[in-house]
């Protein structure tokens, strides 16, 4: 057996070597925000550097809202949490009990540093003739969006088309029910995260339009090309605000709440405000905002608490076990 | 054709279809796919390739692998040793509960095998206030890892050992016995070498299904970029940034650990065979 103990040594080696001198945090994050943190780590690293002189060193983990949460609530350690929105972190506040019940009173404008819009990406010349919602209900169109269990987006997706048929003249809560209805029988494949779902549209050719994050197709339009595919910009959606919160539990046993905390706050800064723009996420910040304006189409935007009320209601009522989400999808 | 076997009736072109059906077949499934890893690999030259290769996370995720396999193979070597030879040398109250258990990772899904540890180790789970009051982070860091690994690579060993041992049967070492050898002298000298290609082949199979596990690691891994990510996870990670040249630059230095241990796996096959029971 001595021939494994020395083959084992160096791997327990490689394995505790953790650089001592850098402080390590990690952020937990949904599926689109993979470009955009990964250049404002390097951003705020040098930030934190100029500040205290500190080294610090910034892991992330990606995937659907919902299924980061989990991990979150089963004990991975993030010291902060991006996620898709408002009910995820609520989840690790209440289910998990590793952030504190009014974290999002701790920030500025319920702790969402940059917002986004639900939007439809069709193939290169619209084909189908999608230009609103509407559109996505008639036969032989094949909608593409994840599975609001696990996707954060999804959510979005499903609230955003709910809105707009209850804001149609004459509309009502059965006309939107049985708009969303008719719209999931056109989704052939419920996909974990937004960004599977745009693997399925984009690389493997399925489906006619995908119902997604505006920064998600603004940045599958860069990847693949403008001349491959096409942002409808619908008459109305929903204004989606991922928001953002630090892990007090984890921080307060790690050490690391003070640079958790200016992680998150930076994000605000008029320089992270930028870099959100450029990996088109609506900056709140108005000078970066008006600097960016063209990028965005103009859509009408109506908020989740001007139609819905709260994620604690809207989470119970639409995507918990047994809620319309699951009665919509069993027809 | 002359045909090697009276006992086969079928004719000529009959037999030659089937062969070819499953060479197209062999083709298709297998080759197509091994060369479209690395075409895709290539698509940009060689320099990205192995700019692609020597990215800080990739490497990172290379050495997690191989980690892994270096902890999951000696472990479960001996304990499949240990297994195969109660099995095969002994009859016991218990022994086919034994022989099921072995197989049980076989059967179950790795998702499952993932999940399982993590309802049972995560902050949540039965022992998750324990181990977070002794603060050991096992699940979403690489001992949960490891664990996963050693669950689904677990009956390779023992399966390649039991019918193996069972077929050599106890009779050298009882004549070890009655020429005086202890225990640990009959193990070494006689059941070891007896057994140390088939025990070799089966670490071997351990090991490539260790390097490419992704379900039950994916599951425990928390997906951590640079630190809990292996091989594969990485894999997924590039393919759904849209680096698809450097999605398949890592994953042909798995199609190549595979290769290799494809080579090994047949040399192994071709001068032991009698050793490895495999007639």
């Amino acid at each position: 057996m001595r021939l494994s103990l020395r083959l084992l040594l160096p791997v327990l080696l490689v394995l505790s070597a953790v650089p001592a001198s850098a402080i390590e945090l990690l952020n937990v994050s949904y599926d689109p925000t993979r470009e955009f943190y990964s250049e404002y780590n390097a951003a705020f690293a040098k930030h934190w550097a100029a500040q205290t002189g500190e080294k610090v060193q910034i892991k992330t983990s990606h995937g659907g809202s919902g299924k980061q949460a989990r991990s979150v609530i089963d004990g991975l350690q993030a010291d902060v949490v991006t996620l898709a929105l408002a009910a995820d972190i609520d989840a690790i506040s209440s289910i998990g009990g590793v952030i504190d019940k009014a974290w999002q009173q701790r920030l500025p404008q319920n702790s969402t540093p940059y917002t986004s819009t639900i939007v439809l990406l069709v193939r290169k010349g619209n084909p189908k003739g999608i230009k609103d919602w509407p559109d996505l209900i008639k036969p032989g169109v094949k909608v593409i969006t994840p599975n609001p269990k696990t996707s954060g987006g999804a959510r979005w997706n499903l609230l955003a088309a709910w809105g707009w048929a209850l804001q149609q003249p004459g509309g009502n809560e059965a006309k939107a029910r049985a708009y969303v209805t008719q719209l999931y029988r056109n989704v052939p494949v419920l996909d974990s995260g937004a960004r599977a779902s745009t693997t399925t549209f984009v690389q493997r050719g399925i489906g006619d339009v995908q119902i997604t994050w505006e920064n998600e197709a603004m940045l599958a339009l860069k990847e693949f090309g403008a001349d491959k595919f096409e942002i409808v910009a619908p008459s109305l959606s929903i204004l989606a605000e991922p928001p953002v919160a630090v892990v007090d539990k984890v921080v307060d046993k790690r050490g690391t709440r003070k640079v958790a905390t200016e992680y998150v706050s930076w994000l605000y800064s008029a320089e992270a405000q930028d870099i959100a723009a450029r990996n088109y996420y609506r900056p709140r910040l108005e000078a970066v905002a008006t600097k960016y304006a063209a990028q965005f189409p103009r859509i009408k935007l109506f908020t989740l608490a001007q139609v819905f009320g709260d994620w604690g209601r809207v989470q119970k009522l639409w995507f918990d076990d047994g809620g319309i989400f699951d009665q919509i999808y069993q027809n | 054709m002359s045909r090697p076997n009276g006992a086969l009736t079928e004719s000529a072109w009959v037999r030659r279809l089937l062969i070819g059906i499953a060479l197209a077949f062999f083709a298709v499934f297998l080759l197509l796919p091994l060369v479209v890893v690395f075409a895709e690999a290539l698509t940009k030259g060689i320099a990205p390739y192995f700019e692609a290769m020597q990215e800080p996370d990739a490497i990172a995720a290379l050495k997690l692998s191989l980690a892994i396999v270096a902890i999951v193979v000696p472990i479960n070597a001996l304990c499949g040793l240990c297994a195969a030879w109660a099995i095969a040398k002994f009859r016991f109250a218990g022994r086919s509960l034994l022989l099921a258990l072995i197989d049980l990772p076989f059967a179950v899904s790795p998702v499952i095998a993932g999940l399982v540890y993590v309802l049972l180790l995560g902050s949540p789970g039965v022992l998750g206030p324990l181990l977070r009051e002794w603060d050991i982070q096992i699940i979403f860091a690489v001992p949960g890892m490891v664990l996963a690994t050693l669950f689904v690579t677990f009956p390779f060993v023992a399966r390649e050992l039991i019918p193996l041992m069972e077929q050599q049967g106890n009779d050298e070492e009882h004549a070890a016995r009655l020429l005086g050898a202890n225990g640990l002298q009959i193990f070494l000298r006689v059941t070891l070498p007896n057994i140390k290609w088939a025990l070799m082949y089966g670490a071997l199979l351990c090991g490539a299904r260790a390097l490419g596990e992704f379900g039950a690691v994916s599951v425990v891994s928390g997906h951590i970029r640079g630190q809990t990510n292996t091989l594969p996870l990485q894999v997924e990670i590039l393919y759904n940034e849209y680096q698809f040249q450097a999605a398949f630059a890592v994953a042909s230095m798995l199609a190549l650990f595979a290769l290799i241990t494809l080579a090994v796996k047949a040399l192994l096959e071709r001068r032991y065979a009698r050793e490895l029971g495999h007639h």
